[in-house]
């Protein structure tokens, strides 16, 4: 079974009783949030072993996940759907029920002078190249958004840098569509910097040409209001590179989704993720990778911190390998570190093979908590209590903070978790 | 010269059925230089010693008193012990997620000394410190502690007291779980930091093969949570050749 949950009681764990030593394996029960007497565990999962597809039913398969540009398509949600189970739906500011027209949030594009970004029609062929809604919010985003803002990187550039600045004005639930192009053999960095206050509903679509070579962070610095589930979509063509980071640190409820999906041969998908969570905030990664073409590579982490009472952090991976993609290469791995009592954090890795030729796939959860032996054991080392938190901690994140690549944006992340550490009441 | 002094000390921890005492009354005076074996049964309280002058907040002083040249250790918390001097090499060394040895020693250090030790001879020191040792360079990339062999964890415990260089260590069962040569690397680590450094040493074994590298002053017999019987080093002798059986039937 590859599902955990870690759940960390309230009361102030005993010293010295039991606790998780380190990073270990583990296997627990899951309780889905949302309780369900008959739903069963991911059938995904629970084929991730069997490498040959075994009998799942179809649609415990992600491959077999319902798309369509139709909300009306999806049933209402209740919760107790597969890719729900952990979501307060309560807390979702009505995103799958709501007409979702309220202002989107602003878009503000500063850096390289050959990017550009313009505004589309909603029924402008460009948009859905690299899109199709696959959940009842992004398919609601899908109807209520009002055009589209393509950002273009041209072909042939060279070490390009845009930052999107999107900022939320307003708690009315909105829904945006914003679509990125990487044109044939580019090289560029973008980011994606949401801040402010916004209850949205948004849809990203990144369509990476032949050759390009495309990173995109996507920072979720909300104020902690903010509402936002995100649909990240690429399509990932021959020889071309999709690295993909998501920080997320602020907003009440943030559901990130991205997937991506190989379109042509010796294709490369990175996707990295670091989220903080403090009491009371529910931080959720639902990712997929979608190897439909042969001899292509992908590699997945996230990392996780966890604090506070009621923080809540939900990740998702799920990894398929079809008939077709003979040769992948792939690996993902979830690992959250729980800094207090009161939180909880789910994983879930599932991994679907449906062909014994791949170079390799494997999959890794772990969720670790640290501890007052942690803590014990470096204050005897003359650290005071403060230092040793952080050290830990900065410790953790550093391995995804260093895949950014760039300074100034990973100055700003070290200092936002260190305000996070700040902030921590024990 | 300093002392660290240990005077009818009780502890006790706090169990499901309630609040349990294990040390009763304990006294104890190490000076610079010298080296205390304490040696007892499993169970005795050797550890709850260890860590109760480490200041584990596990353990409670209900009565007695700990002082280094007069300070009153019991009213540090954990990281003023370490910096005033203290040193615990643990019997079980925890894995710390997240941090590398690298940058743990050199937080550490810079905690202990007040200052940041310079950058060039600090990484050269380290480097030696672990040669030494024989530790593989590759650890200092690792996370503390992490996947490391139980004898390594004991070795590395030593390359934080050569590093530190604290007055007095308490060395729990250093020796356990140690190779043939390791004991004698790790021995040899302890008598360089008591030459360099004029340190105190308090040695819990279970065993006197540690005790033919580093020459004990003072044996000390642990049973059930007091010193028994305490003198030179021939009294570990002793103890090997017939147990603590005299001292349990004693109890009985
Ligand atoms: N949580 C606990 N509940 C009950 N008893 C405990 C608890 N923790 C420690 N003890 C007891 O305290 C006593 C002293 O333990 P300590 O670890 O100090 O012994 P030790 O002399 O170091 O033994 P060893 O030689 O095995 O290392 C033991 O009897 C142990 O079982
Ligand atoms: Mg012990």
């Amino acid at each position: 079974m590859s599902e955990t949950t870690t759940q960390i009681p309230e009361e102030k764990a005993r010293i010295g009783a039991p606790s998780i030593p380190g990073f270990t394996e583990e296997g627990e029960n899951l309780s889905p949030l949302n309780d369900s007497a008959s739903s069963p565990l991911a059938g995904a999962s629970s084929k991730s072993h069997s490498h040959g597809g075994g009998e799942g039913v179809a649609d415990s398969s992600r491959a077999g996940r319902l798309t369509s540009y139709n909300v009306e398509d999806f049933p209402k949600l209740t919760g107790r759907e597969e890719d729900w189970r952990f979501t307060p739906l309560k807390r979702i500011g009505s995103l799958h029920t709501a007409e979702l027209t309220g202002k989107a949030p602003k878009v503000e594009l500063t850096g390289s002078e050959n990017v550009t970004l313009r505004t589309v029609a909603a029924d402008d062929a460009i948009r859905g190249n690299a899109f199709t809604p696959d959940d009842r919010v992004s398919a609601n985003g899908w109807k209520y958004a009002d055009g589209a803002q393509v950002l273009t990187i041209p072909a042939n550039a060279e070490n390009t840098k845009s930052v999107l600045r999107i900022t939320g004005e307003s708690l009315e639930p909105a829904a945006q569509h914003l679509v990125i192009v990487a044109e044939e053999n580019s090289e560029a960095m973008v980011v994606i910097d949401h801040v402010g206050s916004a209850v949205l509903a948004q849809n990203i679509e990144f369509d990476v040409r032949q050759g390009a070579r495309l990173r995109v962070v996507s920072l979720q610095a909300w104020e902690s209001d903010a509402i936002h589930a995100s649909s990240q979509q690429a399509v990932v063509a021959k020889d071309a590179t999709f690295k993909h980071i998501v920080v997320t640190f602020g907003g009440d409820l943030v559901r990130v989704n991205p997937s991506a999906r190989f379109a042509g041969e010796h294709a490369e998908i990175e996707l990295y993720g670091l989220y903080f969570a403090d009491a009371g905030q529910h931080l959720e990664h639902r990712l997929f990778v979608d190897h439909a073409v042969p001899n292509c590579k992908s590699n997945v982490l996230y990392k996780g911190a966890l604090q506070g009472k009621g923080a809540h952090t939900v990740w998702v991976g799920d990894v398929l390998i079809q008939k077709a993609a003979v040769g992948t290469d792939s690996y993902e791995a979830n690992r959250n570190l729980v800094l207090t009592d009161g939180t909880r954090a789910d994983s879930v890795p599932n991994l679907e093979i449906e062909t014994g030729l791949i170079d390799g796939a494997g999959h890794a959860s772990t969720t670790g908590r640290f501890d007052d032996e942690h803590l014990f054991y470096l204050m005897a080392r003359g650290i005071d209590e403060k230092t040793a938190r952080r050290l830990v901690v900065r410790g953790f994140l550093n391995e995804i903070v260093q895949q950014i690549g760039d300074e100034q944006l990973e100055e700003r992340l070290t200092e936002t978790i260190e305000e996070e550490l700040a902030a921590t009441h024990l | 010269m300093s002392t660290l002094e240990i005077k009818d000390l009780h502890v006790s921890i706090d169990t499901e059925q309630g609040e349990k005492e294990i040390l009763k009354g304990v006294s104890l005076v190490i000076n610079t230089n010298e080296t205390h074996a304490i040696m007892g049964p499993n169970g005795s309280g050797k550890s709850t010693l260890a860590s109760t002058i480490a200041g584990h907040p596990r353990y409670k002083v209900t009565s007695g008193s700990i002082t280094l040249d007069g300070a009153d250790v019991l009213e540090m918390s954990v990281d003023e012990r370490a910096k005033a001097g203290l040193f615990l090499a643990m019997q079980y060394p925890v894995e710390v997620p997240g941090v590398t040895m690298t940058n743990f020693l050199r937080t550490a250090k810079t905690a202990i000394d007040g200052e940041a030790p310079k950058l060039r001879t600090w990484t050269k020191d380290v480097k030696e410190a672990m040669a030494k040792l024989k530790i593989d360079a590759d650890f200092a990339g690792r996370n503390v502690n992490e996947g490391f062999s139980g004898g390594e964890k004991k070795r590395v415990e030593i390359l934080q007291m050569e590093l530190f260089k604290p007055k007095f260590s308490i060395l729990d069962e250093t020796d356990s779980g140690l190779d043939v040569d390791a004991l004698k690397t790790v021995s040899e680590g302890v008598n360089r930091a008591q030459e360099e450094n004029q340190m105190g040493t308090l040695l819990i074994t279970h065993y006197t093969r540690i005790l033919r590298y580093i020459k004990p002053d003072f044996v000390h017999v642990f049973v059930d949570g007091r010193i028994a019987e305490q003198g030179g080093a021939e009294l570990a002798d002793r103890l090997e050749e017939e147990g603590y059986d005299r001292f349990l039937n004693v109890q009985a």
